[in-house]
């Protein structure tokens, strides 16, 4: 069947900001998505909120919004644009639900927009459990047996029909919490009524444990004409009670028989047949009893998802670029495959390696919350490495992971870990299970006992104690011989062991394991992801590296020589808080950009659900961790011109001395003037020589040498160890004792690097700066307003661009500033400045000669990718070259907002601070301040409210000046209720506060307000150091009941003006497109 | 455990280690791109006088069963892997796949860089190879392998058809009675037969049409099988007789001798196809069904008399055929496995094809 011809505008619907769960790999089958459907002619229109996305760039689709992803602002786009359709299977559960709320409020039927890939119905059956549960048992599928309760009662007598362990979920859950399994009656009593309690419709599902089995997944694929393939399956390590985003995961499928494994086949093809989905991707997920074979199914997902981006990224089968095309009416055989050329997308990828993914956690980043993993997801990235066998890749899996483990190495002595934590850690799955799996071989547990305890298939256990024997065979070689014969070096190469393991093993330096395998000719080989194990020629430069004899890649390298010069960009690696998709935006310009200029790209990393490891974005990808030895390896067989560092993040950074030691020409900012950026002393020296004010600081490398440093830079101080991103355990100390106490803490963090140590400047605004440098002339490309004070990480706080608070001087001392600090660090490409104003004097915080954070939002603001420009000048062009605005203002304000995880973390307090604490970003575009932070608000789901009551609770510091904002809240007829000691400021104000006991005693304390929703927005500063354990479980159901918690005054005054703004005007919406034409000086594409 | 050397006709050499097997094996070397089912492609006897390259790295980690048996014994001539598992895992598991091999004595290589070598058989074709692990010269190597016969022109068929007829019986009551023509049959096409209420009684493949047609059955099989069909010329000409008396459906080397037996010509394919994921068109169903593939050698389209047959099925890789029709007689094949083991189920609505055939085909003579 051809394309359709019928329509001709289609609506995508993206994901919006990063969240856990939903992550870049919807940016990645988004961008997919559009760019196949330009191809094809269509006109695209994009919603989405997330700034910091390769999708929304102009150049992806027609019209792109970015605009809240709310019913009422993709209306108003509808209303605009008219498409004839709309595509809500790329945009995760974000995109689908929206989707299916335009469909219920009769919205796509008013405007006659037609839903492609799976209808309103299609999707209701997929998602509604109970429909799903029908149309399973239709088919004679075999699912976990369960029921539905209303009531505890009701409740109770499913659970004797299912007995324990089963599993309780709240049906329409606030933040998906809720829910659990009860192994006994009295655990089963207290979660199913907390979950009858936390669902919207008081329902929960009663379900019979599978916990322990074994969990799988299909990808599968079906177009109009009924084909259906399978694109991928997946095993998980983790068994059956780990969410599948937080397990490791392997493709193929390792302990299925072909009997089984078709067995599931089928199932999943009937299902998908039975479900109706008409086209496109979804994923089926079963679980498999290890004692019998008995096999149900667990969900459908009629949409693409993380699994269909790591399955894509597995096989080399982009499954959302080809779902696009199947919506539009093609079928399988109509397309051809990418990488064969020759042969249809109609079949089914085969594989002759192993995948392995590993989820990355930072719950370093919330010490209150446990590291203990369950149904809910907490991970908050991934990484994939490729390996020849499950151990190779496994190994490599790890050190990509970028924990500080160079593989399943030995970080802790297991002699010194007490046998039954390491029990408890094996029973219970947490965030290190991993290496407790070793640890508990190394004590003597049999292979059989580890598989028992953890519920982990004994083939997965028994390759770890593979990799374990190796290794002692390795360490007893190393005793005996002081050295490794060259058979075992490979072996150990073989199996995934990395120079530094073996280093430490043979307590080598690093480059000495590297010399010594060189000279041996035992060096990393290059092969081809291809979709076919080889079967048909491949044509997409798509590798990773293992131990073999023949390298694919020098052999296409001479086949395939082109007079084009080579650069190499790094990439950021998995996604973590401080580093995400920002970074990969920046890789991705740098890509598209490089190849604009006529060079040939490299693409180096390891993150499955990027767009920079798409085999389209770059000539090469080198799918393969980002440590020193994983680089060289690609380095040696590619020999790259040159090697960008500077846009991943710190993950290349961090490897820039190394690389550049050992010869590889990196180009851009040097790396000394990285270095002395990020070298304190080196830094204030010229921040003096430039006189420009800092905050009074110091670089200390002990403990008495940093509390002296305090004393005379006076508290409060900031201190954090240097070389960390995100504000890795940065914290604001106001006494002695603290800052001793926090130096024990991060004593594991600074690992040999100095601490740093700064006056911490209260009440100072602080700015951002992100501009560019060809060594020569500089253009700054915004100045960002913080919304909150210093003191806040930049990455959580909102920001405004352009400043709307700032006067003309200060603004021109901070381009005056910017210039000069570019200039002396002889930037050349991307740099990042953070200053603070306080009263008139502005103070340098921080540069970063490196891409921010902020780099992409400040590209969608002004209409010019900054990292294009940046990397066409590191290689080569000057600013010169472009045609650049000498004006910066725009016709409009840019706020960004930081979206928050607190809602995975139960116990964790939602107070920003120093330590970056956000997973995305989202941005409200508007012509007037207010109306840019309300939609902001909006877009990271904590809308405004329009009415009702504002409950206010501030720390002394804060009373006085919490007075104004209450004011105006009282003129936009709010109701103001308080704590007492606020309410007292307020009134004596003049001010009609009631007062709230925030004590949980009695019946009008804060908690039963907000619980019965008589509280519509609650502002709540946080005191100091004292705890307030009272406004904490304040802040935590405020979090559950998604009522908006703002715990900083300048946040209130913002909301404030966003709420103004909402009652004066109703909002409208524009296109990226429309609003750089309004900047006549922006590019449009 | 033994350093072994894998040697190509044309001298080419990969290294790797036996298992517990070593000496010597000859054998055509070609490569199996399924991710699953070791155990059916070890037992099935098409693989006579082969050696199979597994192009997935991990072989036996679900480990050795009682059910997924294609055959009574191991075929393939050698096996070559990347890593064989040592400790499976499968609820259904009886042994390792390193002790089945081990017991039916087979020479099987690990340690082998396999995608090198399946890369290399795509580029130069399925050829001849031995496996030492006594002999590593390449001259006296080449001299043995020059002297092993090649797989065009041998009768593999002999080698392994039943010495005597026997009857695989239906499940539950006899619905039809099937002679099966036996060059090399597969279990799961028996299995599926008596799921199907068939009575198959299967022939030593020199059966006459006298013999066949004595049990009065409904319709004959001709199966899968090993080496060059042309060769087999006393099995064509059986089925040149069958032609047009009962209903004939063919699979894999059966299809090849009914091609054949219809004036048609086979040539040898470059590297054939070995593995589960091959898209085939059924131009009658106007359907796609992702197939299982096991042949080297193929019907040669412009040797078909195209007035009396038609082709019923095309791979989409290749566009070879998959599968024809003769527009008269009620007889088809099928160049595929749609009894998969290992593999997709999604081409098994053929033997009910079959079936509805003998169906008609009793209709018209009732």
């Amino acid at each position: 069947m051809p394309k359709r011809t019928d329509i001709k505008k289609i609506l995508i619907i993206g994901a919006g900001p990063i969240v856990i769960g939903q992550a870049c790999e919807f940016d990645y089958s988004g961008s997919q998505a559009c760019k196949a459907l330009k191809e094809e002619g269509y006109d695209v229109v994009l919603i989405n909120s997330n700034p910091a996305t390769i999708m929304t760039d102009p150049g992806i689709a027609d019209a792109t919004y970015i605009e809240p992803l709310t019913l009422e602002f993709v209306e108003k786009i509808i209303q605009k644009e008219r498409p004839d359709a709309i595509l809500p299977t790329l945009g995760g559960q974000t995109g689908l639900n929206l989707a299916m709320q335009l469909y219920e409020q009769g919205i796509l039927d008013q405007y006659g927009v037609e839903m492609l890939g799976a209808k309103h119905d299609v999707i209701k059956k997929a998602e509604d459990r109970s429909e799903f549960k029908a149309a399973a048992m239709k088919i004679g599928l075999d699912l976990p047996r369960s029921g539905f309760a209303y009531s505890l009662q009701e409740a109770k007598r499913v659970a004797e029909d299912i007995g324990f362990p089963c599993i309780i979920r709240p049906s329409f859950t606030l933040g998906g919490t809720g829910g659990g399994i009860a192994r006994n009656g009295e655990e089963f009593e207290h979660i199913a009524a907390l979950g009858i309690e936390s669902s919207m419709i008081h329902e929960i599902l009663i379900e019979e444990s599978i916990e322990g089995w074994k969990e799988y997944e299909l990808e599968v694929m079906r177009d109009h004409a009924d084909n259906v393939v399978i694109i991928c399956s997946i095993e998980n390590f983790d068994s059956m009670g780990v969410h599948t985003g937080d397990s490791i995961t392997v493709a193929p499928a390792q302990t299925l028989t072909d009997r089984e494994y078709q067995h599931m086949r089928d199932c999943a093809i009937k299902l998908i047949r039975e479900i109706g989905v008409e086209t496109g991707g979804s994923n089926i997920q079963f679980a498999v009893n290890p004692a019998n074979g008995r096999m149900v199914v667990i969900e459908v997902n009629p949409r693409v998802s993380r699994s269909s981006a790591l399955a894509s990224k597995a096989t080399g089968f982009p499954i959302a670029k080809f779902a696009a095309k199947l919506a539009v009416g093609y079928t399988l055989d109509e397309i051809q495959n990418d990488i064969t050329k020759e042969t249809p997308a109609c079949f089914e990828p085969t594989i002759d390696y192993v995948v392995v993914k590993i989820p990355r956690f930072t719950f370093e980043k919330f010490p209150e919350a446990k590291d203990v993993l369950g149904v809910q997801m907490k991970s908050v990235g991934e990484t994939m490495a490729i390996g020849r066998t499950f151990k190779e890749a496994l190994q490599k899996g790890l050190r990509g992971l970028e924990i500080d483990h160079s593989g399943l190495d030995n970080k802790q002595d297991y002699h010194d870990i007490d046998y039954e934590k390491i029990k408890l850690r094996l029973i219970e799955p947490n965030a290190s299970r991993i290496f407790y799996l070793k640890y508990a071989l190394q004590k003597g547990c049999s292979i059989e006992e580890v598989a028992q305890l953890s519920k982990i298939d004994i083939w997965f256990i028994d390759q770890i104690a593979q990799i374990l024997e190796l290794e002692q065979e390795l360490k007893s070689a190393v005793a005996s011989d002081g050295s490794l014969s060259p058979q075992l070096l490979r072996r150990a190469k073989e199996y995934g062991f990395s120079d530094a393991q073996l280093a430490e093993m043979m307590n080598k330096s690093e480059k000495d394991v590297r010399q010594l395998r060189q000279e041996h000719g035992i060096v990393a080989t290059f092969k081809l992801v291809d979709t076919c194990a080889a079967e048909f020629e491949a044509y997409t430069p798509y590798y990773y590296s293992t131990y073999e004899t023949e390298d694919e890649a020098i052999l296409n390298n001479q086949k395939r020589q082109t007079p084009k010069k080579r650069i190499m960009i790094l990439g950021g690696g998995p996604n973590r808080i401080g580093q995400g998709i920002e970074f990969d935006y920046c890789c991705c310009h740098a890509s598209f950009a490089l190849k604009e200029m006529g060079f040939e790209t490299i693409m180096v990393n390891s993150n499955p659900e990027t767009v920079s490891t798409d085999y389209d974005t770059s000539d090469r990808l080198y799918f393969e961790p980002l440590t020193f030895e994983d680089v060289m390896n690609i380095y040696d067989v590619e020999k790259p011109h040159g090697v960008i560092v500077q846009f991943g993040g710190q993950t290349p950074l961090n490897l820039a001395r190394r690389l550049q030691q050992a010869g590889v020409p990196i180009i851009g900012t040097s790396v000394d003037s990285i270095d002395l950026a990020e070298n304190r002393e080196h830094f204030a020296n010229l921040i003096n020589q430039l006189k420009i004010a800092q905050p009074a600081n110091a670089s200390t490398t002990s403990k008495e040498e940093t509390l002296l440093a305090a004393v005379r830079i006076g508290y409060p101080v900031l201190v954090r160890p240097s070389y960390v991103l995100g504000g890795r355990a940065m914290r604001i100390v106001y006494d002695e004792e603290s800052l001793k106490s926090f130096l024990d803490e991060v004593h594991s963090v600074s690992r040999g690097h100095p601490v740093l140590i700064d006056k911490f400047l209260e009440d100072a605004q602080e700015i951002d700066v992100d501009a560019i440098c060809d060594g020569k002339d500089v253009f700054i490309g915004g100045i960002m307003e913080h919304i909150e004070n210093a003191g806040i990480h930049s990455g959580d706080s909102a920001c405004v661009l352009p400043p709307h608070t700032l006067s003309k001087g200060i603004l021109r001392e901070i381009k005056e500033h910017t210039v000069l600090l570019a200039m002396s660090l002889k930037v050349i490409g991307l740099l990042n400045i953070q200053f603070a104003v306080k009263g008139s004097q502005v103070y340098v915080l921080e540069v970063n000669p490196r891409a921010s954070r902020t780099a992409p939002f400040v590209s969608k603001a002004i209409g010019i990718s900054l990292p294009k420009i940046a990397a066409q000048i590191m290689a080569g062009k000057t600013l010169k070259d472009f045609e650049l605005p000498s004006s910066d203002e725009l016709k409009y304000y840019c706020v960004k907002e930081s979206v928050l995880p607190f809602n995975r973390f139960s116990g964790v307090d939602i107070i920003l601070g120093p330590e970056m604490k956000s997973t995305g970003e989202v941005m409200g575009i508007a012509t007037t301040f207010g109306a840019a932070f309300a939609k902001s608000q909006m877009a990271a789901n904590q809308a405004l409210p329009r009415s009702g009551t504002v409950f206010i609770s501030v720390n002394d510091h804060d009373k006085r000046h919490v007075v104004l904002t209450a004011k105006k809240l009282v003129d936009l007829k709010f109701k103001i209720s308080a704590t007492r000691g606020t309410a007292r400021v307020l009134r004596d104000n003049g001010i009609d506060a009631a007062i709230v006991d925030k004590h949980q005693e009695g019946q009008n304390n804060a908690l039963t307000l907000l619980k019965k929703n008589e509280i519509n927005l609650i502002i709540n500063t946080p005191s100091g150091k004292k705890s307030q354990s009272d406004m904490r479980s304040i802040r935590a159901a405020a979090i559950l009941h998604n009522i908006p918690c703002i715990t900083t005054l300048q946040g209130a005054w913002a909301a404030v003006n966003g709420i103004e703004a909402s009652l004066r005007e109703e909002f409208t919406v524009e296109s990226l497109q429309n609003l750089y034409v309004w900047n006549c000086w922006s590019q449009s594409s | 455990m033994k350093e072994a050397i894998l040697y190509l006709q044309d001298g080419t050499k990969f290294y790797g280690r036996t298992l517990k097997e070593t000496g010597e094996t000859i054998g055509e070397a070609v490569f199996n791109t399924a991710l699953t089912g070791y155990q059916e492609v070890l037992t099935d006897p098409s693989y006579t006088g082969q050696m199979v390259v597994m192009t997935y790295p991990l072989i036996g980690n679900y480990g050795v069963n009682d059910e997924d048996m294609e055959s009574d014994t191991i075929h393939v001539q050698g096996f070559v892997a990347k890593e064989f598992c040592r400790r499976p895992s499968n609820w259904r598991s009886k042994k390792s796949i390193i002790d089945y091999l081990n017991e039916h004595k087979i020479i099987a290589m690990e340690g082998v860089d396999t995608r090198a070598l399946t890369r290399h058989l795509r580029l130069s074709g399925a050829m001849k190879a031995i496996i030492s692990t006594e002999d590593f010269d390449p001259k006296s190597l080449h001299a043995k392998l020059d002297k092993a016969p090649s797989m065009e022109g041998a009768d593999l068929v002999k080698d392994v058809t039943t010495s005597k007829k026997y009857v695989w019986k239906a499940q539950g009551p006899r619905r039809y009675k099937i002679a099966a023509i036996d060059c090399g049959i597969k279990w799961n096409i028996l299995r599926i037969f008596a799921s199907l209420g068939c009575e198959v009684h299967v022939f030593p493949a020199t059966a006459t049409i006298k013999d066949i047609m004595s049990i009065k059955p409904d319709g004959v099989f001709l199966s899968n099988g090993p080496g060059d069909p042309a060769v087999v010329g006393y099995v064509i000409t059986t089925v040149k007789e069958l032609l047009g008396r009962l209903p004939i459906f063919g699979i894999c080397l059966g299809h090849q001798i009914l091609g054949l037996a219809l004036g048609g010509k086979t040539y040898k394919l470059k590297f054939g196809h070995h593995g589960v994921n091959h898209p085939v068109k059924d131009f009658e169903g106007n359907r796609i069904g992702i197939t299982s593939q096991n042949h080297g050698f193929c019907v040669d389209a412009s040797s078909l008399n195209l007035d009396e047959v038609k082709v019923i099925h095309t791979n989409l890789n290749d566009q070879s055929i998959e599968g024809i029709r003769h527009k008269k007689y009620p007889a088809f094949s099928i160049q595929y496995h749609p009894e998969a083991a290992p593999g997709p189920h999604d081409a098994r609505y053929l033997f009910k094809q079959f079936l509805e055939m003998i169906e008609q085909n009793k209709k018209q003579y009732a």
